[in-house]
């Protein structure tokens, strides 16, 4: 059975289609980026994956379910947006995830927080925009997870910040987990993902291994994603 | 050491250049043990998976064995070894050539001037 199952997803706004007929099956022990230029739909997948949105039609199953209490203990989510309080430090909010999650791990939390320098005792409302992104990321890679769902992990922070996010990713890489990064910071990324999907107008157009394309292609996904969505 | 990756050729084949190419200069000499999996990927900044594959070739290639618990080593097999040597050789000699036929050179000349840079560039 494959980790992620998502089979005819659509979901409406209004008379806007965020997703149509969205069919992905992603297998544990995967790397996969969700490629895709703004607005087309990583974040609503994610989200529905999440038990953020529900689904106009169609399903999405993480091992078999529903996603709700049974999946939340075993997806570690990465939101796009800051969702922690402000008046929380560091050490507290190492406190609440540890209280929140089973799998969460303390030490290896505050050594990630620490490699990256941010202060411990300092409250969230101090910090800059790209400080916040990265304490909640070592907060999420904490986690020993069977999903990872990171919707622009890296979107907001510093090349070197970025080197060592990565490297946080790898070095966390279970072959019982799925790692879903959302991003359109492809080149980057590209040389650490197993699968590439690519998603345009709320559609599935392309699920090939990243190799494969570079084999086949002789370009890399980078490329390849700038002559597929053109503007 | 710093990893460079090309586009458009497949990391796993730019992985198993670069190896080959440090196991030839002795960057991992004969009978050393190899850094594992995840380390080398997380030096290399590439997938797990993507490294493991790349260091499977290298195994069927002789140029690596694993043992069972203790990891993978390089080759102390000396004809494997000075094989790779020539291969490597080869290919760098083919690429040189390429360029200067391309800016009109025969391969007589080539031949002929060899020598010559050589002793220039002492």
């Amino acid at each position: 059975m494959a980790r992620i199952e998502i089979n005819h997803l659509t979901k409406n706004f209004g008379g806007l289609t965020a997703l149509d007929e969205v069919d992905l099956s992603l297998e544990k022990g995967q790397i996969v980026g969700l490629l895709g230029p703004n607005g087309s739909g990583k974040t609503t997948l994610i989200k529905i994956l999440n038990g953020l949105l529900t689904p106009t039609s169609g399903s999405a199953e993480i091992n078999g379910m529903k996603p709700g209490v049974g999946t939340k203990k075993i997806v570690a989510y990465l939101p796009d947006r800051n969702a922690l309080p402000d008046y929380m430090t560091s050490d507290q909010l190492i406190g609440l995830y540890k209280d929140f999650f089973e799998d969460f791990d303390s030490d290896k939390a505050g050594a990630m927080i620490d490699d990256l320098g941010i202060d411990r005792k300092q409250t969230l409302k101090k910090m800059s925009k790209g400080t916040k992104e990265k304490l909640q990321l070592c907060l999420v890679m904490a986690r020993t997870a069977e999903v990872y769902l990171l919707d622009e992990p890296i979107g907001g922070v510093d090349p070197a910040t970025r080197d060592y996010i990565l490297r946080t990713i790898i070095s966390n890489y279970n072959e019982d987990a799925v790692v879903v990064i959302s991003t359109h910071l492809i080149s980057d990324i590209e040389s650490v993902l197993d699968d590439v999907v690519f998603i345009k107008n709320g559609r599935v157009v392309l699920h090939d291994k990243a190799d494969h394309i570079r084999e086949e292609k002789g370009e890399s996904v980078d490329q390849l994603f700038r002559e597929v969505f053109k503007c | 050491m710093e990893w460079n990756f090309k586009n458009g050729i497949p990391i796993y084949t730019q992985i198993i250049d670069e190896m080959t190419m440090r196991i030839a200069s002795g960057t991992y000499g004969p009978g050393e043990k190899l850094p594992s999996v995840r380390d080398l990927a997380m030096d290399a900044g590439v997938n797990p998976n993507t490294m493991q594959r790349a260091l499977a070739e290298l195994e069927r290639r002789e140029l690596v064995f694993s043992e069972r618990t203790s990891g993978r080593f390089v080759t102390r097999n000396e004809d494997v070894l000075k094989g790779l040597h020539e291969e490597l050789a080869k290919r760098y000699f083919r690429e040189f050539a390429d360029k200067l036929r391309k800016i009109g050179m025969s391969y007589a000349e080539i031949a002929g001037s060899v020598e010559k840079w050589i002793k220039e560039m002492r």
